[in-house]
């Protein structure tokens, strides 16, 4: 940062101070890590800290998706209902008892119709926020519910139960291998980062974050930009969805339900700007991560329930609070 | 007697620009004082000052022969300055009472609790000293815009107001309605109130003023007793400037191959079958007062607001379509407002500057951006725009003014458009800046690039420009060509006409 100070008459004036959120994830990485494996016997061990990155691989995913709407300045309250009401469809379509049950094509379909069931349930968000200019908190909020009420709805007048068991396994396999769930939550990551970072709409979504006013001048298709992004949110709900039904080895309407506010501040955490425009998914990882390893080292410590949930909220009003900070050190007006 | 108000040797510089160079002046108890001059000569700074919006680099005021700093608008109330500004700024949803007393609710037994009968009560005494036959409890928003200049006027009143001041306060008014208003003026003025009137009218200025303060360029020009000036001699002081040797030299025009073409274009109340020809390499300006339909025109050149009748041709093909469409086309539009809509302040240089013609520095199958070309083409249009100390990296909020306003023009110039709009190309802008950007413009037109410049700046455009059209009231209400830029000639065609009636 060579032109720190350099410059005349105000340029560079403010150059320092406002830190590299990606940096100030890492510390808190490094930071927690370091806590807990001086005070807590069995947390830096090789199976506990598989585990922890393990489980935490949902709500990444969630994650990524929630990166890319914040960025385009909105907000998805109903991604983690979006994830029981995929899991319910995917539970309803394989486990159908005179459908294509069991094996890969039903393993297949059940997948396209998860897929596509996020799809549909982004674009709608998508539609009222970019067409319809309804605000990003209320449309998701109200789709979340209604996503939750069909869910439970689906799974009850389809199964006669809430949870549906007897899904083929090699579905299962997905979420259940700690291998394959990995892989694929790190091939979807890599694709993200490279969507955002260094494509065409990875910019355009920034920019339409930043300032959709400019992004309209500069002739940038806001309202296209908006859909594709809830359209991700809703396609990496049910990429969540598909993780966590394996490994529970079972679909219902209550997966994801505790994750809402774990997903908004893991992003935040990481540094993406609840105000739009700036985040990376590196930084979303990193916050994940901290998360996760916060909980796990809580639980470790014997620590209730509530009281892990305090902290965590602790953490993530801080998180946004250094947002609005950087938000206001960066001069926005 | 002491002055109501007297303002001496105020000094206002924005970003290192100076706004107001030693101003003075003073208004008596029971006077109305005229102050008048082009835009940006100075007068809703000055204004702002003394009603405690913003603060003076150097200087005093007094208010009624005591020393006066006012930090806030509250501050500048509490010392009996009213203003009333040009846009209005009484809430529709409220009642007329309620927007009368919306900081002083009379109160019910001294407790915090409002008592509406005594608010509908004074607000009808005070409704009537202004001559206005409302009852106090209708809302605002079924009001006229004359209605509410005296709601707004009798806010001031109820406020114990010894200084009033008007931005503009007959623009948006109707014959009738005028009349009344400045009628008022002069019973106020019986009352002992000192008034201070800010209008382009200037034969209303003459007739209702007791005397006139002329700013330009943040000194005052010219001032007396009103009866020793004529709309003449005011717009002389207005605008009679040497010019500064600030623009390129004259430049050869264009050949005569139009360019783009407007046809009779109509929106209800914006525009007014406005029809223009812009020609291949020509610098067209647009001169007009404030709220003429400038900048309406441009939005709607551009696709960004809809007209509702008329059409835009551009090389014969009609224009349709958004921002994105006429951009392939060949449009570009530097807008007004650079926070607004010109930048995203908190992304790098590099990012602003290729906002726009990103898609053609990405690779196929998968659009993925070429960094390599996307790095030298920013380096090129630095280069290009003579952009300085600007490293690509740095968010463009960080630089100067007239930094951001290359970055913008550096975002547009990246791949040559047909046609440059600019609206207020230099607002803001120091004058080394001024300077590259005319002469970039210059050699655009040069090129062959039609540009049309819209400006407040008289000077500006007749630096500049090889036409001028100025519009009135969302009409083109003039033509210059460059041997006919006599400035008198074009402020006169920019001030409104008055229906007679």
């Amino acid at each position: 940062m060579s032109w720190v100070g350099g410059g005349g008459k105000g340029e560079g004036k403010r150059g320092k101070g406002e830190g590299n959120p990606g940096a100030v994830a890492l510390a808190l990485n490094v930071g927690a890590f370091l806590t807990f494996a001086l005070l807590v016997p069995g947390f830096a061990t090789g199976p506990n800290l598989e585990t922890v990155v393990i489980s935490a691989l949902p709500l990444f995913l969630l994650a990524v998706g929630q990166t890319f709407v914040l960025i385009s300045a909105g907000i998805d309250l109903s991604s983690t209902a979006v994830v029981g009401l995929v899991s319910v469809v995917g539970g309803v379509v394989m486990s159908a008892e005179e459908g294509t049950q069991g094996g890969t094509l039903g393993t297949l379909t059940g997948l396209a119709a998860m897929l596509a069931t996020g799809v549909a349930a982004g674009a709608v968000n998508g539609a009222c926020v970019g067409w319809l200019r309804m605000p990003a908190f209320m449309v998701t909020l109200t789709l979340g519910m209604f996503a939750g009420g069909l869910a439970v709805w689906l799974a009850r007048t389809v199964a006669a139960t809430e949870t549906l068991y007897g899904l083929p396994s090699q579905f299962l396999q997905i979420g259940g291998d700690a291998g394959i769930a990995l892989a694929l939550t790190a091939a979807l990551g890599i694709a993200a980062h490279g969507l955002l970072s260094g494509t065409l709409f990875g910019r355009a979504l920034q920019s339409v974050g930043y300032n959709a006013r400019v992004a309209l001048v500069s002739g940038l298709r806001v309202q296209r930009v908006i859909l594709a992004t809830y359209v991700l949110g809703g396609l990496f709900a049910a990429f969540a969805a598909v993780l966590l039904t394996g490994r529970l080895e079972t679909a219902s309407p209550t997966h994801g339900r505790q994750l809402l506010l774990d997903v908004i501040g893991a992003t935040v955490i990481g540094g993406t700007s609840l105000s739009g425009g700036r985040g990376r998914i590196g930084w979303t990882a990193l916050g994940v991560l901290f998360l996760a390893l916060v909980g796990n080292g809580l639980t470790l410590m014997n620590l209730s329930d509530f009281a892990i949930t305090i902290v965590k909220g602790l953490v993530i009003l801080a998180a946004a609070l250094l947002d609005a900070w950087r938000v206001r050190r960066r001069g926005r007006s | 007697m002491n002055a109501a108000v007297a303002m001496a040797g105020i000094e206002k510089a924005f970003g290192g620009v100076p706004v107001l160079r030693g101003i003075t002046l003073e208004v008596a108890p029971g006077s109305i004082l005229g102050l008048v001059g082009e835009n940006g000569a100075g007068k809703s700074t000055l204004m702002n000052i003394l009603g405690g919006n913003l603060q003076p680099d150097a200087g005093s005021i007094s208010v009624g022969g005591r020393p006066f700093s006012p930090r806030t608008p509250a501050d500048a109330r509490t010392a009996g300055i009213a203003f009333v500004h040009q846009e209005l700024t009484l809430f529709g949803n409220l009642t007329i009472a309620e927007n009368l007393h919306l900081t002083r609710f009379p109160r019910r037994w001294g407790l915090p609790w409002i008592d509406r009968g005594a608010s509908v009560r004074q607000g009808a005494d005070l409704l009537a000293r202004v001559g206005l036959s409302q009852r106090a409890d209708m809302l605002v928003e079924r009001l006229t815009a004359g209605e509410r200049q005296l709601v707004e006027i009798a806010r001031a009143i109820g406020a114990q107001a010894r200084v009033l001041i008007l931005d503009e306060p007959t623009t948006s008014l109707g014959a009738v309605e005028r009349g009344r208003l400045l009628s008022l003026l002069r019973e106020l003025q019986d009352a002992g109130l000192a008034i201070i009137f800010i209008s382009h009218e200037l034969s209303e200025v003459l007739q209702i003023c007791d005397s006139v303060v002329v700013l330009r360029d943040g000194q005052v020009a010219g001032t007396g007793s009103a009866s020793t000036f004529s709309v003449q001699s005011l717009v002389a002081l207005m605008v009679g400037r040497e010019v500064r040797q600030l623009y390129p030299p004259v430049r050869a025009p264009g050949n005569q191959e139009p360019l783009l073409e407007v046809r009779r274009l109509g929106e209800p109340s914006v525009a007014h079958e406005i029809s223009l020809t812009l020609h291949r390499g020509e610098m067209l300006g647009v001169f007009g007062l404030m709220g003429a339909g400038r900048s309406e025109l441009a939005r709607m050149l551009f696709g960004l607001d809809r007209h509702t009748s008329g059409d835009v041709l551009l090389e014969g093909r009609p224009l349709s379509g958004g921002p994105a469409q006429r951009i392939g086309r060949g449009l570009a539009f530097v807008t007004e407002d650079r926070r607004q809509d010109g930048l995203c302040l908190e992304a790098p240089v590099a990012d602003n500057m290729t906002l726009v013609h990103l898609a053609a520095l990405t690779r196929t199958p998968l659009r993925l951006i070429n960094r390599a070309a996307l790095r030298a083409e920013v380096a090129r249009m630095s280069t290009d725009v003579r952009l300085t100390r600007a490293p690509p990296h740095l968010p463009a909020g960080r630089l100067s003014g007239g930094n951001q306003q290359k970055v913008i023009l550096a975002k547009w110039l990246l791949r040559p458009p047909r046609v440059l709009i600019l609206d207020e190309p230099t607002r803001g802008i120091d004058v080394g800046a001024r300077g590259e950007i005319y002469e970039l413009l210059h050699r655009l037109a040069d090129t062959g690039t039609g540009v049309l410049v819209i400006s407040s700046e008289l000077e500006e455009l007749t630096g500049i420009c090889d036409r001028i059209l100025v519009m009135r009231q969302g009409e083109i209400g003039g033509e210059f060509p460059r041997d006919r830029f006599v400035r008198e000639d074009l402020l006169r065609a920019a001030l409104p006409v008055r229906v007679s009636g």
